[in-house]
């Protein structure tokens, strides 16, 4: 296939279709299985569904891991009003590129997903929530969507189950906050996007205030394989806590960045070295980020070993989170870099909570001062501190996420920020 | 049923190792409120929803996995809360960094300074030494239009000035537009919060000087203030506020707490009437007027020659009296017309055409009735004439040629030749006039402000009010020249004490009957409406 790379150890089960434009059509997805597991998951019971993809083990892929068939089982299994499913499209953590593949190759299989949960969860409507900046796949999810309503497959009584389930494709209007899962809701609901206290969580008080059940779009689109061939089939791959197949969306200096289908657990030097080819000519690894820009930096020993499941990279001193695996060489300046996410997160705070509010830009204009020669060593105990003080303190992880690269960096890489303040001293730069 | 399901289930707790019993529902924060332990918030506000977003009042939960905000997480049977534990102090000493960031630190330009939770909490619990060295973002000043002028530099981002107006008020003019660091509060139009009638509630709101308003803007240190309690005397609602007082002179009104008639809030209206306590021209002492010749006297003078006059018996007797003027004045008003043989007294009242209503307490309204006792004047049997503009009706009683008294109206609208025909002219009040400066006996009293007393609101609530200024010159209460003149009259006790007069009103007015200043208290206490009983 054409797909920009592929790899002999990969494992296309999300990504199969990739590359191929006629899979983004109705016809073309039937013609790789696509609406069968709706087909199937109408005939079943709601608790069938959702026991199948709870025993299958599938982790939610938006970054926070948590077991998606039991997250269906916290709704209400008593009806008392409208149940909404949110399918978290809003893709903007830096370094990841995974769900826009799936969006763009194959929408049909996110709207098929999303069909089967909100069939197990007795939501009557989705909402597709898609990040503002995808212009193209926007568009060919929208088209996917009437495509599915014309054939009967979404709206009032799907396949004749007498079930009714609208899809509703929502533009967000580019913040990174809105991706947050109760942030998003705000959003939907034409209010500023800002986290919510939780609790309530989702699944009591959600979007509109009912019963809501938001997943990642990576998370959804492996539900139909799942229903189809079972939850032991999906197993043969992954590791026991970490079942099944992950995109993995490689960036950085690897002589062949691109996603990757593979399964968990396999090792990430294999996935450098092996499945992307390598560093480029003379290069040392030197640092990589595994899980999108939220996530503790590994340091090259830490990669020797790392294994690609949620357990093993939380082992190895990080996060999957979204397995989002930006790698660097020895050309790379680790302070420029966590400086660039830090600002990043000082721009896209929602600005509600004090410590990510203030903090988050503190760090930034500290990170700026050491890189550009004028940092001192009690900068580093000030960041160190500062982050600990964004840690754990605010309605949602943002703040956390700004304070995680910092901390590890200057754990693990304390000699670079030390040379730029040597260097700024004898430099003498104002 | 067995059980009472009335009865509200109740919870222990422990906070800081001190046991606490309080109605199942409330929250930490509450809760140590109750043990009178403060837990230092700013986004929090009793009287509006809580985002939990300050995070200033987290605190320790044992079994909890990290500090819970204090303001929203509900208290549970046998839970043990730690406010002063060290990661609970760690933390408001860190967010309080945080806020010093960016803050200008201008106290000493700063209105808000010296009651300022900013200033308090990082003076108790604040570094010794900031360690920012970065450049400070910078707002600078806007207009947001009415009273209001806002220090976007100085903003700790409650939103408790957005949630007012979004809740209270229901008249959506502030927002939090941009995010981040950036984020800022800001009016949707030019105009910003004018005409908005509730909006001087966001002053008083916002916990530093981000808010402030340019009536009071650099008048006065918050320090040289003194916290007079009382009764806002601009409609007949009695919001309870205080008078902020320096150098003899009300610089501001604020609300004072009371959660059956304001709540947290006043508004705008009876905010900004407050210069008439400030006038300086004055009635400073009694005046006997002999034939078109004033001359100044002293109050035994006076009383000695007016008791004479009285005692010649002049008589029948009409009053006027005045809506502003406390229960005490006019039961004291009433006893001397009764002591007199009794005649009719009428007051005039200033009314608006309507009510405004704060929509999120709407128990809380400018009511029509523009003074704070309508309702006193009408239980002690007065009569209201007059127009809306509280003007006019007294044309007859200008020519009257028997006893007239007047009590505190300053009949402003009236000819100096009002009461010339009258047998006996006596004036009571504290502003002179062309109409009451020909009194035969003008006799200063003194305002509510320099005063105790109380007065009857709207919905019948008797509420104490408490003197914020000095009376200037030989100004005594209208209830001790009137009492003191009554008893001379029919030879009973003279009130030595505002609640003394209380109880001289209260056997005058079945309503006001078994109530005393102590259960009025400082909460107020309904009157006894009438009751028929059946057959009587």
């Amino acid at each position: 296939m054409a797909y920009p790379y592929t790899h002999e150890k990969e494992v296309r089960l999300l990504s199969r279709g990739w590359g191929d434009p006629a899979s983004r059509t109705l016809e073309g997805w039937k013609a790789l299985g696509g609406y069968e597991g709706l087909r199937k998951a109408v005939e079943m019971s709601r608790d069938e569904v959702i026991g199948v993809v709870k025993d299958a083990g599938l982790r939610g892929r938006g970054g926070a891991g948590f077991p998606a068939g039991v997250k269906w089982s916290f709704m209400p299994k008593e009806k008392k009003g409208p149940h909404y499913l949110c399918c978290n499209a809003d893709e903007s953590e830096p370094g990841t590129f995974k769900d826009r593949e799936i969006m763009r190759w194959t929408p049909h299989q996110m709207i098929e997903g999303c069909l089967i949960a909100a069939y197990a969860i007795q939501a009557e409507h989705v909402y597709i929530y898609c990040r503002g900046e995808f212009f193209e796949t926007n568009e060919i999810v929208g088209r996917a969507v009437e495509e599915a309503y014309e054939a009967g497959l979404a709206g009032k009584d799907i396949l004749g189950s007498g079930v009714d389930i609208d899809v509703t494709v929502h533009v967000g209007a580019g913040a990174y906050i809105c991706g947050e899962e109760t942030g998003l809701m705000n959003s939907l609901e034409g209010r500023r996007g800002l986290p919510r206290v939780k609790p309530p969580f989702p699944a009591a008080s959600g979007l509109f205030g009912k019963p809501t059940t938001i997943n990642n779009v990576e998370t959804l689109s492996a539900v139909p394989h799942i229903v189809v061939n079972g939850a032991e089939w999906y197993r043969q791959w992954g590791t026991e806590k970490s079942p099944g197949t992950k995109l993995f969306c490689v960036s950085g200096h690897v002589k062949r960045p691109g996603n990757y289908e593979l399964p968990l657990g396999f090792p990430l030097k294999e996935l450098i070295h092996g499945v992307c080819g390598g560093l480029r000519e003379g290069r040392k690894l030197k640092a990589v980020v595994p899980g999108g820009s939220s996530v503790p930096f590994l340091n090259a020993a830490e990669c020797e070993t790392c294994s690609l499941s949620y357990e093993g990279v939380v082992e190895a001193g990080s996060m999957l989170g979204c397995a989002s695996v930006m790698v660097m060489d020895d050309s790379t300046n680790i302070v420029k870099q966590v400086r660039r996410t830090v600002d990043f997160f000082s721009h896209e705070s929602c600005g509600q909570c004090t410590p990510c509010r203030e903090g988050t830009t503190w760090l930034a204009r500290i990170l700026k001062r050491i890189e550009t020669g004028r940092g001192t060593e009690e900068d580093l105990e000030t960041l160190l501190d500062l982050g600990d003080q964004m840690t754990g303190t605010t309605i949602c992880v943002l703040s956390d996420s700004a304070a995680a690269p910092v901390r590890s960096s200057i754990e693990k890489f304390r000699d670079d920020y030390l040379a730029l303040i040597r260097r700024g001293e004898k430099v003498g730069a104002a | 049923m067995a059980e009472n399901s009335q009865t509200p289930e109740s919870v222990t707790l422990t906070i800081d190792g001190r046991a606490v019993t309080v109605p199942k529902g409330t929250t930490i924060l509450q809760a140590a409120e109750a043990l009178g332990n403060r837990i230092p918030h700013y986004c929090y506000h009793p009287g509006l929803s809580a985002p939990a977003q300050c995070r200033l009042c987290l605190v320790e939960v044992e079994g909890a996995p990290k500090l819970q905000p204090s303001c929203i997480t509900e208290v549970q049977d046998g839970q043990v809360v730690l406010t002063e534990s060290e990661e609970a102090t760690r933390q408001r000493t860190g967010v309080l960094e945080f806020y010093l960031a960016n803050h200008p630190l201008d106290c000493p330009i700063c209105d808000q300074s010296g009651e300022c939770k900013l200033q308090d909490y990082v003076h108790a619990e604040g570094r010794k030494h900031g360690r920012s060295r970065e450049p400070k973002r910078v707002f600078g000043r806007d207009d947001f239009g009415g009273d209001i002028l806002f220090y976007g530099d100085r903003c700790v981002m409650c939103t408790r000035c957005v949630r007012f107006m979004n809740e209270m008020a229901q008249d959506p003019r502030l927002t939090v537009v941009e995010r981040g660091n950036r984020s800022i509060i800001d009016t949707f139009f030019e105009e910003g919060v004018e005409g908005s009638p509730y909006a001087g509630n966001i002053v008083d709101i916002c916990p530093v000087g981000a808010l402030v308003s340019k009536d009071f803007l650099h008048k006065a240190r918050a320090w040289d203030l003194d916290h007079k309690p009382t009764i806002c005397p601009n409609c007949s609602q009695g919001c309870n506020i205080d008078l902020h007082v320096r150098d003899n002179r009300v610089q501001r009104l604020k609300p004072r707490a009371n959660l059956e008639v304001n709540q947290y809030w006043m508004c705008d209206y009876g905010r900004h009437r407050y210069e008439w306590m400030n006038r300086d021209d004055r009635i400073e002492s009694p005046v006997v007027n002999r034939s078109g010749q004033p001359v100044p006297s002293d109050w035994s003078e006076a009383l000695e020659a007016l008791h004479g006059r009285l005692e010649e018996g002049v008589r029948p007797v009409k009053a006027v009296a005045s809506p502003f003027a406390s229960n005490e004045d006019l039961a004291a008003l009433r006893h001397l017309v009764d002591a007199l043989g009794g005649g009719e007294i009428v007051y005039r009242l200033p009314r608006a055409d309507r009510e405004i209503p704060l929509p999120g307490f709407p128990r809380l309204s400018r009511r029509r009735d523009l003074a704070p006792n309508g309702r006193g004047a009408e239980i002690l049997g007065m009569e209201r004439v007059g127009d809306d503009e509280g003007a006019g009706g007294l044309d007859e009683l200008a020519h009257y040629t028997g006893t007239l008294v007047v009590l505190g109206d300053e009949l402003a609208d009236l000819e100096a030749d009002f009461g010339q025909q009258a047998a006996l002219y006596i004036y009571v009040g504290s502003h002179p006039s062309p109409a009451a400066s020909q009194a035969d006996y003008l006799l200063p009293a003194t305002t509510f402000a320099e005063q105790e007393g109380t007065f009857t609101n709207h919905e019948g609530r008797v509420q104490r009010f408490w003197p914020g200024l000095q009376a200037p010159g030989l100004a005594r209460p209208a209830w001790l020249v009137l009492g003191a003149l009554a008893a001379r009259m029919e030879g009973g006790g003279v009130p030595t004490s505002a609640a003394e007069a209380f109880v001289q009103a209260a056997e005058l007015a079945p309503e006001f009957q078994g109530l005393t200043y102590e259960s009025i208290g400082t909460r107020g206490a309904i009157i006894n409406e009438p009751v028929a009983l059946p057959g009587a």
